[in-house]
């Protein structure tokens, strides 16, 4: 079997869990076998009903109050358990903070092998093989998995489709129990500070970045305006990040964050190659910049070459027209 | 306290252009750095030292005979000494072959209370080893620590940054601990500083000082690396004044469906 996990805060999947339903479906139906969810959590019972309808054949329902947040040690107990009791080929998980968290020490301690961020899964002579970026974007690493199964993947935020709930498809679900006690575990969660913006970088479909060329602070309220717009989320080049312009959490590239948006417009961003690693990928790319001469030009789909702070007040008031 | 800081020697990313692509500077020879996040694990290590006093920092790497350099410029930071592992039966180790090294260096060192290391690496990026470490030492693991609030009494206190937020955790030590840019600001190392570290005589380990065997080091992932393809750069340039560009790239957007 193929075994995917379904990763929850407080009952809400992270929609990258989806994504690994997907890339495990295609795993499962090309290898054979069934592709078994495995929800764990404290109150989560519709979660494993909602995997089969977008793709899992069964599910295994792990419900704790020791799994009511996610910790990497019980969590890690009890996959692993899940996994040395059946006959597990491939384990897919989303390349999420906890994802690589979880998958690597499983991995560890089942000591097989691992493959994080996977951007392409594929089955070649009976065998799962993967592709995924490496040098923050500048090779692409075909990976090759040795004997020792299960196979550890996590696939990139944004890769695969998230397949719609199809509440015709039926599973069987088992329970099963926490594997570590509450005395067993030391780790003690104080507080969450919860991120300020609903919509981060990591999962925006829009992404609207400003750099260099706004000149100072007083540019991201026009940026923000775009972003907002759009349903989007903001973002920023190191060189506006580092000019202390706006906070390094909006930073994209290869000492920010990677993002792989269906749109990403780059104002005033010259394109080093830093900053084309964290976001070369996006479907669309949008670049304004006065200097026609950028290196982002080459990347992007669509061009104006002209002075952001005509073009950008005009984008705006146009997006807002046709979003009506 | 006795703390490990995990550095890798990576490619030097910024040697990137239309001269060299990612396989030339990944080659043989090509130009190498410290990998950027180890930057901040090192200067996460010599705070810690310098806040308790007695401390010693051991900087730790596995890679090829040339990434003495690498512990160089962490001795050149500050760390007090550090470790090489090289063996020609390493050429081609996986995340859990290179976490397994480490751990057997780790115990060799002994009695140690904490491993930092960075997030990831630039060049590798499964932002596996630090995890893997802690599986097969049993060590706590708190991941993408953005502050270290306290170390007392056997036990460490973290913000780790996270999707949901900030997370305050606790745990036990010996820990694990990899760190996120937001930490610090790593340090220049002195011209004095430099000079002693380039003088430095760094021990190399193989695999059997560490009681291994070459049957505990078999990869279970094998690679191959290529170019990305690239993009059919085909740019559309749009013309006009601010309010004619904005409806055609409105309406060019709407029909790919993106917006």
């Amino acid at each position: 079997m193929i075994l995917t996990w379904i990763e929850q805060r407080d009952g809400n999947v992270d929609t990258i869990s989806w994504e690994a339903v997907t890339a495990g479906r295609q795993i499962a139906d090309e290898l054979g076998g069934e592709l078994v969810a495995l929800v764990l959590g404290a109150g989560v019972d519709g979660l494993a009903n909602e995997a089969i309808q977008r793709g899992a054949d069964k599910a295994v329902l792990v419900n704790d109050a020791s799994l009511a947040q996610f910790r990497l040690k019980p969590y890690a107990a009890t996959v692993q358990h899940v996994i040395e009791s059946h006959d597990v080929k491939a384990v897919v998980m989303g390349a999420s903070s906890s994802g690589l968290e979880l998958s690597a020490y499983v991995a560890a301690k089942l000591g097989v092998g691992l493959a994080a961020d996977c951007t392409d899964v594929a089955v070649e002579g009976g065998k799962v093989v993967i592709s995924r970026p490496a040098l923050i974007g500048n090779l692409v690493v075909k990976v090759n998995f040795g004997e020792a199964t299960p196979n550890m993947l996590t696939v990139r935020r944004r890769i695969f489709p998230v397949m719609e709930a199809d509440e015709s498809r039926r599973g069987d679900v088992v329970s099963m129990n926490a594997v570590l006690g509450a005395g067993d575990i030391s780790t003690e969660i104080k507080g969450l500070e919860a991120a300020e913006n609903t919509i981060t970088l990591a999962n925006a479909r829009i992404i609207a970045s400003g750099g260099r060329g706004l000149g100072g602070p007083e540019g991201f309220p026009m940026m923000q305006a775009l972003a907002d717009t759009l349903g989007g989320a903001l973002g920023a080049s190191r060189a506006a990040v580092d000019a202390g312009w706006i906070p390094y959490e909006y930073q994209v590239g290869q000492t920010g964050k990677t993002v792989q948006p269906d749109l990403y417009i780059a104002c005033a961003i010259s394109g080093a190659i830093q900053h084309l690693a964290g976001m070369k990928t996006s479907k669309v790319i949008v670049a304004i910049n006065k200097d026609p001469d950028a290196p982002i030009f080459k990347y992007a789909h669509y061009g104006i070459v002209g002075d952001i702070f005509d073009y950008v007040p005009a984008l705006t008031a146009e997006f807002k027209k046709a979003q009506k | 306290m006795k703390i490990v800081v995990l550095v890798k020697q990576t490619p030097d990313t910024a040697k990137l252009s239309k001269r060299m692509d990612g396989l030339q500077l990944s080659a043989d020879g090509g130009p190498r750095i410290v990998n950027p996040w180890d930057e901040y694990a090192i200067e996460a290590g010599l705070v810690l030292a310098e806040k308790n006093k007695g401390s010693k920092v051991t900087a730790l790497c596995l890679g090829k005979p040339e990434a003495t350099e690498a512990l160089k410029r962490a001795i050149a930071m500050g760390a007090n000494d550090a470790v090489l592992i090289s063996d020609s039966v390493l050429a081609q180790a996986d995340s859990l072959v290179t976490a397994k090294v480490l751990a057997a260096a780790i115990k060799k060192i002994g009695e140690v209370d904490l491993v930092l290391a960075g997030r990831s690496s630039i060049d590798g990026n499964n932002a596996a080893t630090a995890v893997q470490i802690a599986a097969l030492l049993d060590m706590s693991m708190l991941s993408y620590v953005a502050s270290i609030e306290a170390v007392e009494e056997g036990s460490i206190t973290a913000v780790r940054a996270v999707e949901a937020g900030r997370e305050t955790v606790s745990d036990n030590l010996p820990a694990v601990i990899s760190v996120v840019r937001e930490i610090n600001e790593p340090r220049y190392p002195s011209f004095m500083k430099i000079r002693k570290a380039t003088k430095a005589k760094i021990p190399i380990w193989g695999v059997a000082d560490l009681g291994l065997s070459d049957g505990d080091v078999v990869p279970q992932v094998l690679w191959e690396m290529a170019l990305p393809p690239s993009r059919n750069a085909k740019i559309d340039l749009i013309n006009g004044t601010p309010v004619e560009a904005a409806k055609l790239l409105a309406d060019k957007l709407m029909s790919e469906k993106v917006i």
